[in-house]
């Protein structure tokens, strides 16, 4: 579980940029302009006021000072012309912030949800190569520092961008040498702020992955809490807590250090600079005035100086948001190439729907019949044909690998006709679940041929047909929903009578029964407060209302006790009559009824029969029940 | 451990003390520098000819100030990360170190995730809380008072005006950070429900595309999505207004104060020069101010931060040591005396109903029962991972409340059901049993445990890295190398629940032979799915919904206990498991 996080420049920065701006434009593109002339109607207020202050003193106050009879009535014009230009910057900045607020939060919505419907369409490969920590870090981490770049960082390098151009004009046409200064101040002011954020960018890297070290370490003794405690191991966990936690200390500190340090410097260099400019300035002024040349006067000084002032914040600011800018911008990459993940590919075109028997033939119909088929519209025209779904599962010849390199399975042929139960036996890493995970593609098979009532599996919608296929998994997963809710998951039109009977069916009417509210309780953190048992019955009664024509138990059976499985086996039997049952077990009484057994060793069927015919060829399979009994 | 944990205390106190101190010189560099920039403008260049010489004076002076300003900055930059990383660094361990103390029952109270995101997210939000604080708590009200003394010092009249303003605008500010963190905390618990639940759909991605539930998924997140839109944008909706009203008050001080001003100076004679200080403290004071909401906004979030982690480390291990513990268990023998027990005070029904049982020292128990019939409860008062809710345990004849627990569970040796393996080389796991372990006596329990055939036919042998959670071992392995850890601490109780469950069969019969002859003097409770695993114990126990059922060796509940007869008759046609790891 590392985590990887990279505080460099995403090397394509300028092209996840335009990415992030397009797409906040296409979702808010009136809004974002809106905001815009906002921001300029403000940042106009707001030189309106400066501006102000020098009219105020020259135009009106220093007059007024000379005159015996003051009149106050211009002044009065003023204030009120002035105040109507404050309103509108009042107003501006409030329909910013209000439309931002929209903004961000709406941009973010749509995030996560492209977000998830991209995940959710995915091919189980993605979730096998990716830390699911990673994963998680994308919808909170990553959405966070998009957060911070929507409605902080965008707006105010616009601002600043504005201020920057407005001033650099003003200050050009009051002294062109004293803006040259200012520019080089700038050039020093940036070059620190490069050594520091530098500096910094390093030891916040040093941190992500101290806090993926300590993470780490957490979330395995966590997990294992109960036996540090069994163990008395609490004082050893300490140790190697304490070196872990002192060098999250020093990086969090090293980074911080540089980071805080950022404001200080600038803040001094633009005074450096503001000194600089006051003396060259001074000099010139006088220059001009003692010796005729020149037009630079005091006035223009006294703003120049202004101006030099408000040109070195939006710079300190801008520099100061680079670091949230580089991390926004990392995430968004990070994010990007989950949308651009390939989404499970799908080129069936047989689907499956309700049929009902007219005349001996199939015709497809609207209600729930009981009886389904397969639509198979044929590529060569218009003619479609209807085949009857019974579970008839044929492998030929497969071979598969979860990469090419590798081969898991090997020529691996079978069939189970409809109503059978065949049985996968054989050591872990054999294959015995990858198998069950080509029938329902989850994996695509790299060589020969799935068929599933004659037809290729790949000609089939994976839709339908998962649908046609109950799967219970080697790991129980249970969803944060009442217990009712969780069993009706296997079929969402499922009545309530229907899940009671399909837990009865599970044998897990009864421990739901003593549960707080029953079928009502709400479970949580993956049925936590359940036995392992429990939580397998409850995924049994998960498929079983699911009603499929084929049945997958993975090891579905492993937690419970033998008395239990026998009564919910009797009742699974019930139910899988006529149709075709697939069951991986290490229990030898789980697997010895079944109509065929294949033997599985190192990706290849070895043998296959049933108990008795197993028993006689003493083969592997009875080495294996000798050792059983020995 | 103490002294180091002192020092740091002791340097993160100091930091935190220099840290306002140093923010405190920097304001006051930035107050003096405004003036003395005032002063080049006055004296230097707007006399008639300049003033070369007062120019390069103050322009010097400046320098200078600016140069303590940047090394105080810099001290505070410094001090600040300090005080904040090593205040962050204490917190986790202390919550580190309580979460250690915390019994079977504290545990289950607290999700492993909710206690994740309390040492690390928690933290980190109360860490940058603590530095803003250190650097601008002290700081903004300072320059803020210093500003409106300033402010004052020229001229009451016009100073009242900010006076009035700031204390307006603070009641502003007050009232919508209060609406705002309420509406906040309540977000942000919604948010978690969120991630929690983007988390459940990445873990159980296989059962939500094997029933064709991805759109169906899709529409609940959507849905939940927009909720927490809707209620992000009320909350933010809010804080829209909080610029705004800065800017009004600003703007209104300014044209009051050029109005009322204006007239002070054409009558009162007050001066051009003081008005435009006057102006621009105005300017500082707000700025200020905002800063200080900034504060506030910084410490609402980190309340609910605090609260989590205050539960943490206010959780007090409800098993504790007694006062004058004993330290040596005397033998390997067990009495449970009318005990009841339930894992919540709360809960309905008692788990164990009235237990009485008495084991002898060296006797080999094992313990049959359905699904959730309490075995792994009853197993688990006798190390005191829970207390007894009525009645008592003995070990070795004494309560087990008298023992010191380290000491206990030392002697009453434990394989979980839910067992974990930890990152490390198998000796190293190995050793969390006895960390004193030679190789040989590591290579004896693996003998007894009989791990050492696979053990020895892996590349590295002894020294091979187990990843976490033991994921590259099969089951089968992981639990053997389990056993192994617990033979270790050569205890004079030994409980395996469950443990030999995805062992073949044929073998678990060898580690039982194993036990029986080379660690004969221990006490062993076997818990198990398999008759066969029981079959030879000395006395079988059947486990009923909490319940003693029966009681006695397998051939007498054959014939007197219905249940164990069933479990054995399920079995007895091709009893026993096919061997995970065949190889």
């Amino acid at each position: 579980m590392k985590r990887k996080m990279k505080m460099q420049p995403p090397k394509n920065a300028g092209k996840l940029l335009k990415r992030l701006l397009g797409l906040l434009m296409k979702h808010y593109g009136v809004a974002m302009v809106i905001v815009a002339i906002c921001i300029i109607i403000n940042a106009l207020a707001s030189v309106q006021g400066t501006m102000f202050m020098q009219v105020l003193i020259d135009d009106f106050i220093l007059p007024l000072m000379e005159s015996q009879q003051p009149d106050y009535e211009p002044l009065l014009r003023e204030i009120i012309r002035v105040a109507i230009f404050y309103g509108l910057g009042v107003i501006a900045s409030y329909a910013y912030h209000r439309i931002m607020v929209n903004v961000t939060q709406g941009m973010l919505k749509v995030f996560r949800d492209e977000m998830f419907r991209k995940m959710e369409q995915l091919p189980i490969k993605y979730f096998d190569t990716k830390a699911h920590g990673d994963i998680m870090s994308m919808y909170t981490n990553d959405t966070d520092t998009l957060r911070q770049m929507i409605s902080q960082a965008i707006p105010q390098l616009f601002s600043s961008i504005i201020t920057v151009i407005s001033t650099t004009v003003c200050m050009l046409i009051l002294n062109v040498p004293l803006t040259i200064l200012t520019f080089v101040m700038v050039g020093v002011m940036l070059f620190f702020s490069g050594i520091i954020g530098k500096n910094s960018s390093k030891y916040f890297v040093a941190q992500q992955k101290d806090i993926g070290s300590l993470n780490g370490y957490i979330e395995e003794m966590m997990e294992g809490q109960k036996v540090v405690k069994v163990f008395c191991h609490e004082d050893a966990n300490m140790q190697e807590f304490n070196r872990r936690n002192d060098q999250l200390f020093d990086s969090a500190y090293r980074a911080n250090q540089y980071a805080n340090s950022m404001g200080p410097v600038n803040a001094q260099i633009g005074n450096i600079s503001y000194v600089l400019c006051a003396i060259v300035g001074g000099l010139l002024a006088i220059a001009g005035e003692l010796f005729g040349f020149g037009s630079f006067t005091l006035g223009g000084l006294a703003s120049f100086l202004n101006f030099n002032k408000s040109f070195n914040m939006p710079i300190n600011q801008i520099s100061m948001q680079m670091n949230s800018i580089i991390m926004a911008l990392a995430g968004a990459e990070r994010i990007f190439n989950l949308l651009d993940e390939e989404p499970e590919a799908d080129e069936g075109y047989v689907t499956l729907v309700n049929a009902k028997r007219e005349n001996g033939k199939l015709v497809p119909c609207k209600e729930r019949t009981g009886l389904w088929a397969w639509e198979h519209k044929h590529q060569n025209g218009e003619e479609t044909t209807y085949v009857e779904l019974k579970g008839d599962v044929v492998f030929d010849e497969v071979d598969f690998g979860y990469s090419d390199e590798k081969m898991v399975l090997h020529n691996v042929s079978l069939f189970a006709q409809p109503g059978q139960k065949i049985a996968f036996v054989g050591s872990t890493g054999a294959g015995k679940t990858t198998i069950t995970n080509l029938i329902n593609r989850f994996y695509d098979i790299q060589d020969g041929k799935i068929r599933y009532d004659g037809i290729n599996v790949n000609k089939i919608k994976k839709a339908d047909l998962r649908r046609s296929l109950g799967i219970v998994l080697q790991d129980t997963h249970l969803f944060t929903m009442s217990v009712r809710e969780n069993i009706r998951y296997g079929r969402l039109d499922a009545t309530d009578e229907e899940v009671i009977a399909a837990a009865k069916l599970a044998n897990a009417d009864g421990f739901i029964r003593r549960l707080p509210q029953g079928y009502d309780t709400i479970l949580t953190g993956d049925g936590a407060n359940l036995s392992q048992g429990q939580r397998q019955l409850l995924a049994i009664a998960r498929a079983a209302i699911a009603d499929p024509p084929v049945l997958i138990l993975d090891e579905a059976t492993s937690s419970i006790d033998t008395r239990t499985e026998r009564l919910v086996q009797d009742g699974m039997d019930k139910l899988m009559k006529g149709r075709t049952t697939f069951v991986i077990a290490h229990r030898l009484s789980t697997i010895q009824n079944s109509d065929c057994i294949m033997v599985l060793e190192q990706g290849r069927i070895i043998e296959r029969g049933n108990h008795e015919e197993l028993l006689e060829a003493k083969g592997k399979y009875y080495q294996l029940h000798a050792g059983a009994h020995a | 451990m103490e002294k180091t944990s002192k020092k740091l205390i002791t340097l993160c106190v100091l930091a935190s003390i220099a840290t306002p101190i140093f923010m405190l010189i920097e304001v006051l560099m930035e107050t003096i520098t405004p003036r003395l920039m005032a002063s080049i403008i006055d004296h230097g260049v707007n006399v008639p000819g300049g003033n070369m010489e007062h120019i390069l004076k103050v322009g010097i002076l400046m320098v200078i100030i600016a140069v303590v300003g940047l090394i105080s900055g810099l001290f505070g930059a410094k001090f600040g990360a300090y005080a904040s990383a090593s205040f962050a660094k204490m917190l986790r361990k202390k919550m580190f170190e309580r979460i250690q103390t915390y019994s079977f029952g504290n545990i289950d109270k607290f999700s492993t995730a909710g206690l994740i995101t309390r040492l690390t997210t928690d933290v980190t939000n109360i860490q940058n809380a603590y530095m803003m604080v250190l650097r601008m708590g002290m700081r903004a009200p300072a320059s803020l008072i210093f500003a409106m003394v300033s402010a004052f010092m020229i001229n009451a009249e016009l100073a009242k005006i900010y006076l009035i303003a700031v204390l307006i605008l603070g009641v502003v500010v007050m009232v919508l950070l209060l609406i705002v963190t309420r509406y906040f905390q309540a977000v942000f618990q919604k948010y978690d429900d969120l991630n929690a639940s983007i988390q459940e759909n990445v873990s159980a991605i296989r059962v939500v595309k094997a029933y064709v539930r991805e759109e169906y998924e899709t529409k609940k997140f959507e849905k939940a999505s927009d909720n927490l839109y809707k209620m992000f944008v009320k909350a933010e909706s809010i804080l829209a207004f909080h610029m705004p009203a800065m800017m009004i008050t600003v703007y209104t001080c300014i044209l009051l104060i050029s109005w009322k001003g204006a007239h002070l100076v054409a009558v009162d004679g007050m001066t051009p020069g003081d008005l435009m200080s006057l102006m621009a403290y105005c300017m500082n004071i707000l700025m200020n101010l905002m800063m200080l909401s900034m504060v506030f906004v910084m410490l609402g979030i980190s309340v609910a931060s605090v609260k989590r982690i205050r539960e943490v480390l206010k959780e007090v291990s409800d098993i504790q040591n007694p006062e004058n513990p004993i330290y040596e268990v005397a033998d390997g023998s067990i009495e449970f005396k009318n005990v009841k027990f339930r894992y919540r005070k709360d809960a309905e029904d008692f788990v164990l109903k009235d237990v009485d049982l008495s084991i002898r020292s060296g006797e080999t128990i094992g313990i049959i029962g359905g699904t959730g019939s309490a075995k792994t409860s009853l197993v688990n008062l006798i190390s005191r991972l829970y207390d007894v809710t009525e009645g008592e345990v003995l070990v070795g004849g004494e309560n087990v409340k008298q023992y010191d627990i380290e000491s206990l569970r030392n002697q009453v040796s434990v394989v979980l059901q839910k067992n974990t393996l930890f990152s490390g080389t198998i000796y190293e796991n190995l050793r969390w049993g006895d960390e004193n372990a030679s190789e040989e006596e590591c290579k004896r329990a693996c003998r007894l445990a009989c791990a050492d055939e696979f053990i020895e036919k892996m590349p590295e042998g002894y020294d091979t890295y187990i990843e976490q959670g033991g994921a590259n071992v099969s089951g089968g392995q992981r639990q053997r190398l389990c056993i192994a850890r617990a033979l270790l601490k050569k205890p004079k109780i030994l409980i395996l629940d469950d443990s030999t469950s995805a062992v073949d069969t044929a073998t678990d019969a060898r580690i039982r032979k194993a036990f029986a002859e080379e660690i004969p003097d221990t006490t062993k409770l076997i818990i198990a799915q398999r008759i066969s695993s029981v079959q030879n114990a000395d006395r079988i126990l059947v486990m009923h919904e909490g319940e003693l059922n029966g009681i006695g060796t397998h051939e007498e509940l054959l014939e007197s206990n219905a249940i164990y007869r069933e479990v054995y008759e399920s079995q007895t046609n091709g009893a026993g498991d096919f061997d995970e790891e065949m190889n």
